[in-house]
């Protein structure tokens, strides 16, 4: 026979081979569901009320590891030594396509010796649980044009689980839900974290005593302010500042400010340290301390 | 019968192969080409054969205009940057490392196969000196059109950056120094990555 099929069909074949590591070799592969691909610290630590962001802001971060063509998850734990109380919360948090962010925290709070003294008994526990979401409108933290921030929209919504005690103490409501504007960039130029956060509350001591209360009832704008200076890849030093609605007649509440360092010894692992000051807490006054929270994300 | 049936079906599949195994890389001629069809495989198909740069190993690629404004950043002035990198000789390894960091990099390897990378570590070095206001001229093309076609992605990026970071770390570049030139890179991650952000909802 002339026409060399069976050439021809092995030319064919050692091109579909060719063609076929081609394709292999191809990045359009299937993409993992969780690609750990964020750079370290950029999904930034666990906040007071569960978000994402520093210890007591919420930034327009979003949990977990996952770039925006995967997810991302954290969990964390969080326990803050006060004077006369004590903080413990945890919770886990769902980053989609660095898009959304869905969490839930509950915060335990031990007041010790000053449940007695306000006749709740001795090492009472105000608790709470906190369901938040945010959605990143535009930007990103580190990417795009420079002066461009990552700028987020978020709802946290609190439920005391003691509201007949938070009631008691002149709250208005055991529930509340807080309503987050948030502006968040790494200037690289200058190795520093801005963030500024406009949150509308009536939560009181973020939560725990309730929500509105005698002095003020509705929400208040309230302001979060973060800076950070990154120290290297995996460390950054920074400080805090919250303002913080004063809602309830029997005891004021202060601004809030804590000093931090935050340190990813490991990729998936984020821990940090602050001296945080609340002022006052249910009239016990000068409530500064130890912040130590972990977190591990992928 | 049944052989013959799937000896057709075998050509029928190979030949629409071939055609998307052309149309993806260039390749040599057939050793032994049907004397009596004669059919000049490589120019039915479209294929010109590129040859090496006998001097720079380099293979050519498409004409495109030169010019500085291809790095796609205005460099920086004065010489503490160029100085913070180890100037020239410092810039060639940190460029050539990264280079070499990514091709061995499991989560982007691939990206890199069957690419000119005499060329890239040539361009990327030229790149980097020329942003860092090292003395150079960068001579290679922009930015859109070098990773057009490549499917990146923001992940595929974060790691060619954490490459870049251990290359600069290992030449002992301070880390201020380090964020600084990422911040001449930052903004061109819509240029070097073509799949952006997955969508949440399909589209309807
Ligand atoms: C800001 C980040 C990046 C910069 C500054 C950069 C720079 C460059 C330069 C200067 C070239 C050579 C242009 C030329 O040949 O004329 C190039 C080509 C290339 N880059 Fe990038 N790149 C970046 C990101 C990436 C990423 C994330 C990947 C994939 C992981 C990638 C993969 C490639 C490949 C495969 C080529 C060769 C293309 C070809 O052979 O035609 N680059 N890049």
């Amino acid at each position: 026979m002339p026409f060399s099929t069976p050439k021809l069909i092995l030319h064919g074949l050692r091109r579909t081979a060719l063609g076929a590591a081609l394709l292999l070799a191809s990045p359009a592969q299937a993409e993992p569901l969780l690609d750990d691909a964020k750079l370290l610290l950029t999904g930034g630590v666990t906040s007071v009320d569960g978000a994402s962001g520093g210890g007591l802001a919420t930034w327009s971060t979003i949990a977990g590891r996952g770039s925006e063509r995967a997810i991302g998850i954290s969990a964390h734990v969080t326990g803050i030594a006060l004077p006369d109380y004590g903080w413990q919360s945890h919770g886990l948090a769902l980053g989609i396509h660095d898009r959304v962010e869905l969490a839930y925290a509950r915060v335990n709070f031990d007041t010790r010796a000053v449940g007695a003294a306000l006749g709740l008994g001795r090492g009472f526990r105000f608790n709470q649980d906190i369901f938040s979401a945010k959605l990143r409108l535009v930007g990103d933290l580190v990417y795009g044009p420079a002066l461009l921030p990552a700028i987020a929209v978020g709802a946290a919504h609190k439920r005391s689980l003691d509201g007949a005690i938070v009631r008691a103490v002149g709250a208005a409501a055991a529930k509340g839900t807080d309503f987050t504007v948030s502006a968040t960039k790494l200037l690289l130029s200058r190795s520093i974290l801005v963030n500024a956060t406009a949150r509308l509350t009536r939560a009181n001591q973020f939560g725990l005593l309730g929500f509105g209360g005698g002095k003020q009832r509705g929400r208040t704008v309230q302001f979060e302010g973060s800076l950070a200076w990154q120290a290297s890849r995996r460390l950054a030093l920074g400080g805090e500042f919250r303002t913080r609605p004063d809602n309830l007649g029997i005891a004021q509440e202060n601004d809030a400010f804590d000093l931090f360092a935050a340190w990813a010894p490991v990729r998936n692992l984020t821990v940090t340290a602050a001296y945080v000051d609340v002022g006052s807490v249910a009239t016990f006054k000068g409530q500064r301390g130890a912040l130590l929270s972990l977190q591990a994300a992928f | 019968m049944g052989r013959t049936m799937k000896g057709i079906r075998v050509i029928a599949i190979s030949a629409a192969l071939m055609l998307s195994a052309a149309s993806l890389h260039a390749q040599q001629a057939p050793q032994e080409p049907p004397p009596e069809a004669a059919v000049d495989w490589d120019k039915e198909f479209g294929v010109t054969e590129k040859t090496r740069d006998p001097v720079t190993g380099e293979l050519p690629v498409d004409p495109y205009v030169q010019s500085n404004a291809n790095a796609g950043a205005a460099p920086f002035k004065g010489d503490g940057m160029a100085r913070a990198f180890g100037g020239k000789d410092g810039i060639r390894r940190i460029a050539q490392s990264t280079v070499a960091r990514s091709e061995a990099d499991p989560r982007i390897k691939a990206i890199f196969e069957k690419h000119d990378m005499g060329r890239l570590r040539r361009t990327l070095f030229e790149q980097f000196c020329y942003i860092l206001n090292a003395g150079c001229d960068y001579t290679g093309r922009a930015m859109p059109p070098s990773h057009k076609g490549l499917g990146t992605t923001r992940a595929d990026l974060n790691a060619l950056v954490e490459n870049l970071q251990a290359a600069m770390r290992e030449n002992r570049v301070p880390f201020a120094a380090q964020n600084r030139f990422l911040a001449k890179l930052a903004p061109m991650d819509r240029h070097v990555t073509e799949r952006g952000e997955k969508r949440l909802l399909p589209r309807r």
